[in-house]
C-alpha cells in the first residue's frame, strides 16, 4: 500500500482496514413496510421506534457456511424428497430455477437456498395448518439446494395450490414458494416469496401489498420460462434473488494496481 | 440525463409466514423424514474452547403476548473473538445457530459457547456479544439485534454507544441466571421495544 493510500485512508475517516468491504447499506424502501393495518399480525409484531442504522460490523460482514455434506441427494427434488424416491407427489410438475446475485451483479457462488411451500391442494404439512385441503401422503414440502459457482440453483417442485388465510373477510394468498438465502454475511440474510406469472391473487393480496413500489413486487414474480421446460415433463419458472452487495474498498485492501 | 448505474437492488422481503419451520427446522416441526441432517442445531460443538452458556427468553409482541411461532438464528464469534471462517478461528464452533420458540410455553433456548471480544480493524473492541435475527408470521422483514452480557466490560462498544436514549441499551443486555444460564427478552413493539439494528 501507498502513502497516498494510507493517507486517503484517514481522510476517510479510519485507518486502511484490511479484508472485503463493508456491506451496503440497505435501502429499506425497496423493502415491505413493517408496519400495515391491511396486514393485520404486522400491526402488533412490528417495531414502533426506527431502527438504529450503522456502518457493517465482520459480525455482520462474516456469515456462515454450508457443503454438500450438509445436504441429501434428494433434497432439492420435492417431488421425491418426502418418500425418498420411493413415490411422487401429486400436482403440476415444475422446475424453479434461477441464481443467486449481488446488488454488483455478480452470482453468489455455493450459498444455501431453503424453500417451503403448500402442496398442490394449498395446504402445508405443519400442525397449526387447519385447512380443509387433504395432506398429499408423498409430499413434505421443502427443499434445499447450494448455488453452484455461477450462482445458479434449481429445485424441482410441484406448483403450489392458492390458500385462503383468517386476515380481511376472504383473503387468499396467491400461490407462492417461500425461500430462505443466506449469502456470505450474516448481513445478507433475506427471506422471501416467490409468485407465478398470471396469478390474479397476486394484486389482492395484502402480504404482496406490504410492498409499496410496484416495481419491487414484480420482483417476486417468476415469469414461466419455457425454454428450461421439459415436453411431457415439467414446465419451468425462473426466479433471480438479488442479496445485498459488499462495497469495494477501493482505498481498504487493494495492493496497487488491482 | 447521466449515465445509469449498473448496481442492481436488493429482493424484497416478505414476511416468513406461520409455517416457516416446516422450511427450516422440519425435524424439529415434526417432519424428521425431509431432511438426514437439520442445520443450526450445534454452535458450538464438542471440544469447542470457551464458557457454556444457555440463553433462554421468550419473544413478544407489542400487546406483550409472548409469540409461541417465532424463529430465531444466531451468529456469533468463538471464544477467542474470531469468527468461523476468519483465520485462527476454533474449528469446532460453527457459529451458527437455529431455534423456535416452544409452540406451548413460547420459551427459546440458545445452547452455545460464550463468544469473546471482537477487535475491528480500526481497534475498537466490540463487546461479547451474539448476532440474532428473528422471523415469524406478521414480521415483513427479519430483525436484526444483539444479545450482550451483564457481566462483561461494555464500555466503548461501538453499536451500543450508538444508541441515544441510554435505558434502551438495557434490552440488549441478557441477564445472569445461576451458573452459565442467561435470560434474553425480546420485545418487537411498545413498553420496552428490543433496539433492532439495521447494519
Ligand atoms: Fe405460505
Amino acid at each position: 500500500m501507498t502513502d497516498t493510500t494510507r493517507a486517503l485512508g484517514r481522510e476517510m475517516g479510519r485507518d486502511p482496514a484490511p479484508g472485503p468491504g463493508r456491506l451496503i447499506p440497505r435501502d429499506l424502501s425497496a423493502h415491505p413496510v413493517p408496519y400495515d393495518p391491511d396486514y393485520k399480525t404486522s400491526v402488533p409484531r412490528s417495531p414502533s421506534l426506527p431502527l438504529l442504522s450503522l456502518e457493517s460490523t465482520p459480525t455482520e460482514e462474516t456469515g456462515p457456511t454450508f457443503g454438500h455434506g450438509d445436504l441429501g441427494a434428494l433434497d432439492a427434488n420435492l417431488v421425491l424428497n418426502w418418500t425418498r424416491g420411493e413415490a411422487q407427489a401429486i400436482g403440476e410438475r415444475i422446475l424453479v430455477h434461477g441464481r443467486v446475485l449481488d446488488e454488483m451483479g455478480r452470482g453468489v457462488p455455493h450459498t444455501l437456498v431453503e424453500i417451503w411451500q403448500a402442496n398442490a391442494g394449498g395446504r402445508y404439512r405443519h400442525k397449526k395448518d387447519g385447512y380443509l385441503a387433504p395432506l398429499d401422503p408423498n409430499f413434505g414440502g421443502c427443499g434445499r439446494a447450494l448455488t453452484d459457482e455461477h450462482g445458479h440453483y434449481a429445485f424441482f417442485t410441484i406448483k403450489p395450490g392458492a390458500y385462503p388465510w383468517p386476515n380481511r373477510g376472504n383473503d387468499w394468498r396467491p400461490a407462492h414458494i417461500h425461500f430462505s438465502v443466506f449469502g456470505h454475511s450474516f448481513g445478507q440474510r433475506l427471506i422471501t416469496q416467490m409468485y407465478f406469472e398470471g396469478d390474479p391473487l397476486i394484486d389482492r393480496c395484502p402480504i404482496v401489498a406490504t410492498i409499496k413500489d410496484r416495481s419491487q413486487i414484480d420482483r417476486l414474480v417468476a415469469p414461466l420460462d419455457l425454454s428450461h421446460a421439459r415436453p411431457l415433463d415439467h414446465l419451468a419458472y425462473k426466479f433471480d434473488i438479488v442479496l445485498r452487495g459488499r462495497r469495494q474498498s477501493f482505498f481498504e485492501n487493494r495492493p496497487e494496481g488491482m | 440525463m447521466v449515465q445509469t448505474l449498473d448496481t442492481l437492488r436488493e429482493t424484497p422481503s416478505q414476511t416468513a409466514g406461520p409455517y416457516v419451520h416446516i422450511g427450516l427446522m422440519p425435524g424439529w416441526a415434526g417432519n424428521p423424514g425431509a431432511f438426514e441432517t437439520e442445520l443450526g442445531q450445534t454452535p458450538a460443538g464438542d471440544g469447542a474452547k470457551g464458557e457454556r452458556i444457555e440463553i433462554t427468553g421468550a419473544v413478544h409482541d407489542g400487546t406483550g403476548a409472548v409469540m409461541r411461532d417465532a424463529l430465531i438464528e444466531s451468529w456469533q464469534a468463538d471464544a477467542a473473538g474470531v469468527y468461523p471462517g476468519q483465520d485462527g478461528a476454533d474449528p469446532a464452533v460453527s457459529g451458527f445457530g437455529r431455534f423456535a420458540a416452544d409452540p406451548d410455553t413460547g420459551l427459546f433456548t440458545l445452547k452455545t459457547i460464550k463468544p469473546g471480544a471482537v477487535t475491528l480493524p480500526d481497534g475498537r473492541v466490540q463487546s461479547p456479544h451474539i448476532a440474532l435475527w428473528i422471523v415469524a408470521r406478521g414480521i415483513n422483514i427479519g430483525l436484526m439485534t444483539r444479545v450482550y452480557f451483564d457481566d462483561a466490560d461494555r464500555d466503548g462498544d461501538p453499536v451500543l454507544s450508538r444508541i441515544e436514549q441510554r435505558h434502551r441499551v438495557e434490552t440488549l443486555v441478557a441477564k445472569p441466571e445461576g451458573e452459565g444460564h442467561w435470560r434474553f427478552d425480546i420485545r418487537l413493539r411498545g413498553d420496552g421495544e428490543t433496539v433492532f439494528l439495521d447494519l
